[in-house]
């Protein structure tokens, strides 16, 4: 099995995520993970789709969303050649004693502190799901008391936009 | 990328329609979305029941098949005044497999209409019977008023979310103005690519208000482009393989009879001289009766097919989908073939089989293009001898054709009954099956001359569809001779739609293989359960409950009853004589008759028996 990142465009209409998603459970896939939002054409919407996944099912996944007629496009992206982050928010335990040692963590991954209560701090992160992971692992034993993660948004690298195309302008 | 627009779609109809309707080119019968009259309506005021009815008149429509309700209601107004001829059926079951048997019939867009709640659900098993057999079915469903959405008002059902994963596509109506483009778009994408059913659900308070009637409306479809034209280098590569192989066979399925192909098909075949194997689907898109036609494959396919298929070098598969019930156990399928697969729709290539060559496309079109490239090959002297694979095949033909033995216990065989009816009925009527047992001996006993001459529920396997799309197989193909054969276990779940027959004159004629049991279900009791009879002895033999010559009388049909092979005869030709109400026969048969040859569920069909305890012999040195 292999992490697989789908960009899918869709028409911004209502119901197009539960055609999409409704896709996956039918056919069998889990859904790591899922962040939809406008692009720069408010009638195009983006959602991205992190699945575990065989190649083989997958493309048969893919073909049968390119069926939907709300879908546009489907991309696949490339680890290695496209720019993937997560924001995490999480409320970390932080008396007066631990508060100082909570901030190092926080800067050490380059973090921010968005809130503030007498024992516990409110940290925003944004990165790679790695990254994320390992700030959590550092954060954990200050205890966590609240954590959200959002689905994971990525983009090609490059001067080339996968929105560009007759279908799109169409849209 | 061109954008359908209402004058392509209105064109393409045009010509579609004209050629479905021309006698004798049922061939051609590739109907895009029904015809728009040539002089178009001017921009009006009306409801939106009154834009729903005029963009029905405005497609083309020339019936419905419906029954009104609660939210429907609005539209039925106006539909009494329309042009469009509204069939009031018993059952929103009968509706949705009317418009199913319509559409198969006729090439043309099968349309139903239903009420919220109740009558949508009663929709959803011929939805998803249309959409396992791609036809093309518009289904038009009243919603409670927007603001009652969502509140489980009296009679809400979301049937958009239900039907999701059984149409096409779907439409929630949110606004008045949508109607006429709505309606375009469902027809257009109903009828277009790998065709399938389309429901529109439209709140009561949106057919009430007031809105803008406008035609035609401009497609708003950006995610829609169907791959029609395969790719030359693709078909290349197929045309050499052709050329090439020592056991090939062409492998048909239902998008050879959906894109009006078999004229092509049968240029195709003569050209290579290739063995042509018919799917469950695609009976009657090469004729029975050809030298080439090997039969049907799969779970009660000949035995020649099954074997062809199974020993080929090179299947050719033409809008086919490698259905389970054709490859058996997919892993020991076809074990030394290289596949070239052509369909309208990419998802299904490779989904069940590897492709190794892959070709995207309407199959009028790859056949076409087929034809020419194989005739390029052989203009350049390149083509193999398939000889020695015709000799192999014609001696299965000879030791294992298709037959039936007479039932042991003097009761009349259900085999002999359908063979009977096809030879006096012939090739030109059209034959509507259940699903069971007579369904299978109807597809083996009968002989497909043409196409859409044989309908039936094949991968959904919907008992109960025979009745209702015979029904609506006879409206769109009123001069055509409509057989329904059915068993008495379907017949029992839809047969109140012969009231609509006998009162909308609808003379279809039916012919219950009644056997007193569930007999495919009991069949396989017979051979995987130890002959332990759960549940499948239906009382129509043993206590006559119901009387089908009784029931029929009371629907207003004719019924009439044989019960032994010296009258068979004499009561079909009855039946064929009675032209001014529908007719029932009540085919008293043997209840041990099974289906064969058989490849018993989820084993290899190499596994294949020929009859009960006899399995063929293939002499593999040959191969």
């Amino acid at each position: 099995m292999t992490i697989h990142t789908l960009s899918v465009l869709v028409e911004n209409k209502p119901g197009v995520l539960a055609r999409v998603s409704g896709l996956f459970s039918r056919r069998g896939f889990n859904i790591d993970s899922l962040a939809v939002g406008e692009t720069e054409n408010p009638d195009v919407s983006r959602i991205t789709i992190v699945v575990n996944a065989e190649s083989s099912p997958l493309e048969q996944v893919t073909k049968q969303l390119n069926k939907l007629v709300n879908v546009l496009k489907i991309v696949e992206l490339d680890p290695t050649t496209s720019v993937a982050r997560e924001l995490l928010l999480v409320k970390v335990r932080a008396d007066r004693n631990a508060r100082g040692q909570v901030l190092e963590s926080v800067n050490l991954f380059r973090a921010r502190v968005v809130d503030v209560a007498a024992d516990t701090l409110t940290v925003e992160a944004t990165g790679t799901p790695d990254k994320l992971d390992a700030l959590l692992r550092d954060l954990e034993p200050f205890g966590i008391k609240e954590m959200v993660q959002s689905g994971l948004v990525a983009i090609g690298r490059g001067s080339r936009a996968i929105t560009a195309g007759p279908a799109l302008r169409a849209a | 990328m061109t954008r359908p627009t209402p004058e392509t779609l209105a064109h393409s109809a045009r010509r579609a329609r004209t050629a479905a309707e021309a006698p004798g080119d049922a061939d051609h019968a590739r109907a895009a979305a029904p015809a728009v009259p040539a002089t178009r309506p001017a921009p009006a005021q009306v409801s939106g029941a009154g834009s729903l009815v005029r963009s029905l008149e405005a497609l083309g429509v020339d019936v419905v098949f419906g029954i009104p309700g609660g939210a429907i209601l609005p539209a039925y107004d106006p539909l009494y005044d329309s042009t469009v001829r509204h069939i009031l059926v018993r059952h929103e079951q009968g509706a949705g497999h009317a418009a199913t048997g319509y559409a198969q019939a006729t090439g043309r867009v099968g349309v139903c209409i239903a009420t919220s709640g109740p009558g949508a659900t009663n929709l959803v098993t011929p939805i998803a019977d249309a959409y396992m057999d791609s036809v093309p079915l518009v289904a038009i469903t009243g919603q409670v008023a927007r603001p009652s959405i969502g509140t489980d008002a009296f009679q809400e059902a979301d049937i958009q979310g239900i039907t999701l994963p059984i149409t096409k596509h779907n439409f929630l109506v949110q606004d008045g103005g949508e109607i006429p483009r709505v309606l375009a778009e469902a027809f257009h994408l109903a009828s277009t690519g790998r065709p399938g059913p389309v429901l529109v659900d439209i709140p009561k308070d949106v057919l009430q208000a007031s809105t803008t009637f406008a035609w035609p409306p401009v497609l708003d479809l950006p995610g829609y482009r169907p791959t029609l034209h395969p790719h030359g280098k693709q078909i290349r590569e197929a045309a050499r393989l052709i050329s090439g192989a020592r056991r090939p066979v062409l492998y048909v399925g239902g998008g050879v009879l959906k894109a009006g192909a078999t004229e092509g098909l049968r240029k195709l075949a003569e050209l290579t001289g290739i063995p042509v194997i018919t799917t469950l689907m695609a009976l009657g898109a090469f004729p029975d009766s050809h030298r080439q036609h090997l039969g049907m494959p799969g779970m009660h396919g000949t035995v020649a097919a099954v074997y062809g298929l199974q020993k080929a070098d090179l299947i050719v598969a033409l809008g086919a989908r490698f259905d389970d019930r054709v490859t058996g156990k997919l892993d020991s399928f076809a074990p030394d073939a290289i596949v070239v697969h052509a369909d309208i729709d990419p998802a299904e290539i490779g989904k069940n089989r590897h492709a190794d060559v892959p070709i995207v496309g309407d199959a009028r079109h790859v056949i076409d293009e087929l034809l020419a490239a194989v005739t390029a090959e052989r203009a350049a002297g390149r083509t193999t001898d398939i000889s020695d694979w015709w000799t192999q095949l014609d001696d299965l033909r000879e030791r294992y054709p298709l037959g039936y033995e007479e039932p042991s216990d003097g009761t009349l065989s259900p085999q002999y009954v359908i063979k009977r009816l096809g030879e006096i009925v012939g090739p030109d009527a059209i034959y509507v099956a259940g699903v069971g047992q007579h369904q299978m001996w109807a597809s083996q006993f009968i002989s497909y001359e043409k196409p859409q001459t044989w309908l039936n529920s094949g991968g959904l396997g919907t008992m109960g569809y025979a009745v209702p799309a015979a029904m609506g197989a006879k409206v769109g193909k009123p001069d055509t001779v409509v057989w329904a054969i059915d068993g008495d276990g379907c017949f029992q779940m839809t047969n109140q739609e012969l009231a609509t027959c006998a009162l909308e004159g609808i003379p279809v004629k039916i012919a219950v293989i009644n056997n007193g049991n569930l007999g495919m279900v009991r069949q396989w009791q017979t051979l995987f359960y130890n002959e332990r009879y759960s549940n499948t002895e239906l009382g129509t033999h043993k206590h006559r409950i119901p009387d089908f010559v009784k029931l029929a009388e009371a629907l207003g049909c004719v019924g009439l009853r044989c019960e032994n092979a010296e009258d068979v005869d004499k009561t079909i030709e009855a039946a064929m004589s009675i032209n001014d109400a529908p007719v029932v026969i009540d085919f008293v048969v043997g209840k041990d008759a099974m289906v064969w040859p058989m490849v018993p569920a989820g084993t290899s069909n190499d596994e294949i028996m020929f009859a009960r305890g006899v399995r063929p012999t293939f002499d593999e040195d040959d191969i």
